[in-house]
């Protein structure tokens, strides 16, 4: 059992959804960056994602863009995002870390060279917005017989017939994209998203977590109501982008406002108890 | 379009996109079933004779087609060696070739019922095509440009405006073509239901390479058919500018199988090859990796960063080119060269002076290297250029860097 399947089967034994976090390793510095995932880990995140920085972020909005850019002009290179995952989980034995980015810098790294380097690391899996299951032999298939989980999205434009194939190597858990648009765009339409996660459970045993979107404590609670997991990434961007300077420096209250958010939407998650799902 | 042989260069990409290892379809989920969907209306269209008909239609009358295959005779005379043909794709509606990719596009937009076109643009000369079209059917059109594109294209964006498209400068990024594409990439993602996403060269995902390809393979199927008329036998060498490259796969194409004909595709080398970052010559400056949908030669840096790139044409300022072109350099048909900003410019001037005809600086760039290459062959040697746009455009930037004219 790898530690996301472990971490999932805890929370779901806790009666709740997973509360799944994403920030840009390296944002606003490296030294802050590793800051941030122990005080999201401290703060009740149940699943860190961290993010990859690329030039070209054609799956992102403003939020996520501005965080690549920063943490690129601090100097990020894919090396040091595996450096940053192998502090943190130095400390922290538990919470399952994903890489997620695009597939560019991981070939230029040399894809058996990343799997090696991330497993090594700590990581636990992976999500790469530009790989649909058509290039499976890119990096899915080598990184699920290197023990690493591949996650899958699945969008509102997956129909029924295509969603076995987007299921098929997909492991860890299925990250659902509530809405069709970049990342921290429009605010999903919840009863839809629960039709949706409903429409996936039907296809496959793993866990759904449901993403782009959710802003704020309420809008994860209305989501765990459904889903297995809430994903937030350019909320808490949000928040961290706000205490920076006009150098774009950020300190310890960058850490504490990320933390800060984290808890509160830890508390939404919760507080759903009226789970649609057993 | 594949009717050769076995063993034919005509041939790619497979099924699931690929030129050897180049092409593809990296794209996310959400465009995934949007890419299946335009492959399946794609097949489907080039084997209807009506939507040919009508494609074959608006390129006679609407954009001026043929265009000539005209006798560069004082050019030929100054360089003393090849004689030279041009491919006057200038001549066509808007001024360039990207009109013939267009059309097809805009057709294929229209059995599929979609009502919005979004368009990316670097230069300008693919927005103006896509606005003109979109004008012609009555189709919204959103066009996304760098804001960096935006100021140093001006009379192309008023153009697009005056067409009835919307103009959107694209700040995020360097604010240039790539990013552009990405924007476009990030509306078509979230307007999946209405929207066509008409790319303007021969690169991104699987199917749009080989459609814009098909679309533009009438440059080289015209010239093929105007030199024998002309000459009674198929040209020597042929010469084209490469940005992301479909004005050069459309002239090349058609004559992948003739082993006697030399192609040649010239990048842009901008201040010079060796100057890092000052360059847009993917093929002779970067290597492979994965952006906009496609694998491909790319400028990049050791973490696989996307550089801009630099030259002194905003058409060819692209930090990739079209996964076929990549291919044909790996497999050597294509000879691959590449001209500077200044080559460019002198070529520019030369042509203006000696043919009474100013071109785009993007073709100017190809120009440059038959300038050094003609004079070394036999006066036999029928040597064609592929004169893609031409120069009103570019006056204003060749103004600049002779110091006012």
């Amino acid at each position: 059992m790898s530690r996301i399947d472990r971490r999932f089967a805890a929370v779901k034994a806790q009666g709740r959804a997973a509360l799944v976090t994403f920030v840009m390793a390296g944002d606003p510095d490296p030294a802050l960056s590793l800051d941030i995932l122990k005080a999201l880990a401290k703060a009740g995140a149940d699943v860190i994602e961290v993010g990859m920085p690329f030039s070209d972020p054609m799956a992102d909005g403003p939020a996520v863009q501005a965080a690549g850019l920063r943490a690129l002009h601090a100097g990020m290179t894919l090396r040091g995002v595996l450096k940053i995952v192998a502090e943190f989980r130095k400390q922290d034995a538990d919470t399952p870390i994903i890489l997620m980015g695009y597939y560019n810098p991981i070939y230029v790294y040399g894809v058996d060279k990343f799997l090696t380097d991330a497993k090594a690391a700590g990581a636990d899996g992976m999500i790469v917005v530009d790989l649909p299951p058509e290039e499976d032999e890119e990096l899915c298939l080598p990184a699920l017989k290197a023990g690493l989980s591949f996650i899958r999205l699945a969008t509102p434009t997956t129909d029924d017939a295509r969603l076995p194939s987007v299921l098929a190597n997909t492991s860890g858990f299925v990250y659902y994209v509530s809405i069709t648009g970049v990342t921290g765009s429009a605010r999903p339409d919840y009863s839809r998203v629960a039709i949706a996660v409903k429409r996936i459970k039907g296809h496959t045993a793993l866990p759904v977590a449901v993403g782009f979107g959710v802003k704020d404590a309420a809008a994860a609670r209305e989501i765990a109501q459904s889903a297995d997991g809430v994903v937030v990434g350019s909320a808490l961007i949000d928040a961290l982008a706000g205490t920076l300077d006009a150098q774009g420096r950020g300190g310890p209250a960058t850490v504490a406002a990320v933390g800060k958010l984290a808890g509160e939407l830890a508390a939404g998650v919760a507080a759903a108890k009226e789970r649609a799902i057993p | 379009m594949n009717l050769s042989s076995p063993n034919s260069l005509r041939q790619g990409p497979d099924a699931r996109g690929h030129f050897g290892i180049f092409g593809g379809r990296f794209v996310a989920e959400t465009l995934m079933p949007l890419i299946l969907s335009l492959e399946k209306a794609y097949d489907e269209a080039r084997q209807d004779p009506a939507y040919h008909a009508e494609l074959k239609h608006l390129l006679t009358h609407y954009v001026g087609r043929p265009s000539p295959l005209y006798y560069a005779e004082r050019m030929t005379e100054r360089l003393g060696g090849a004689k030279i043909y041009f491919k006057r794709e200038e001549l066509n509606h808007t001024g360039a070739h990207k009109i013939n990719n267009v059309l097809g596009q805009i057709l294929l937009a229209l059995r599929m019922g979609k009502k919005r076109i979004i368009a990316e643009t670097g230069a300008g000369q693919h927005g103006v095509a896509t606005a003109t079209a979109c004008a012609r059917f009555g189709l919204e059109c959103v066009v996304y440009m760098g804001a960096v594109d935006v100021e140093r294209q001006k009379p192309n964006v008023f153009r697009m405006n005056l067409l009835g498209a919307k103009v959107i400068p694209v700040q995020s990024g360097a604010r240039t073509l790539k990013d552009a594409m990405n924007e476009a990439l990030r509306d078509w993602v979230t307007n999946v239901d209405d929207t066509f996403y008409c790319i303007g060269t021969a690169a991104g995902p699987h199917p749009y390479p080989a459609m814009v390809r098909d679309f533009q393979c009438v440059i080289g199927d015209e010239t093929r058919k105007q030199m024998m008329e002309l000459e009674g036998r198929l040209p020597d060498s042929l010469f084209a500018c490469i940005g992301g490259g479909s004005n050069a796969i459309g002239l090349f194409h058609p004559f992948l199988d003739d082993p006697s004909v030399e192609l040649y595709g010239v990048e842009a080398a901008g201040y010079g090859l060796n100057v890092p970052n000052g360059h847009a010559a993917s093929l002779a400056g970067g290597r492979p990796g994965v952006l906009h949908g496609n694998r491909t030669y790319l400028l990049m840096d050791d973490d696989g960063q996307i550089l801009e790139g630099h030259s002194i044409s905003a058409g060819l300022d692209y930090p990739g080119i079209g996964p076929e072109h990549a291919w044909l350099k790996e497999n050597g048909r294509v000879t691959y060269l590449s001209a500077t900003d200044k080559e460019a410019l002198d070529a520019f001037q030369l042509c203006s002076k000696l043919e009474g005809i100013i071109p785009a600086l993007e073709p100017a760039h190809a120009l440059a290297k038959i300038v050094e290459i003609a004079p070394k062959k036999p006066k036999h040697h029928l040597m064609v250029l592929g004169l893609s746009g031409r120069g009103d455009k570019d006056i204003f930037t060749v103004a600049d860097h002779l110091g006012g004219m």
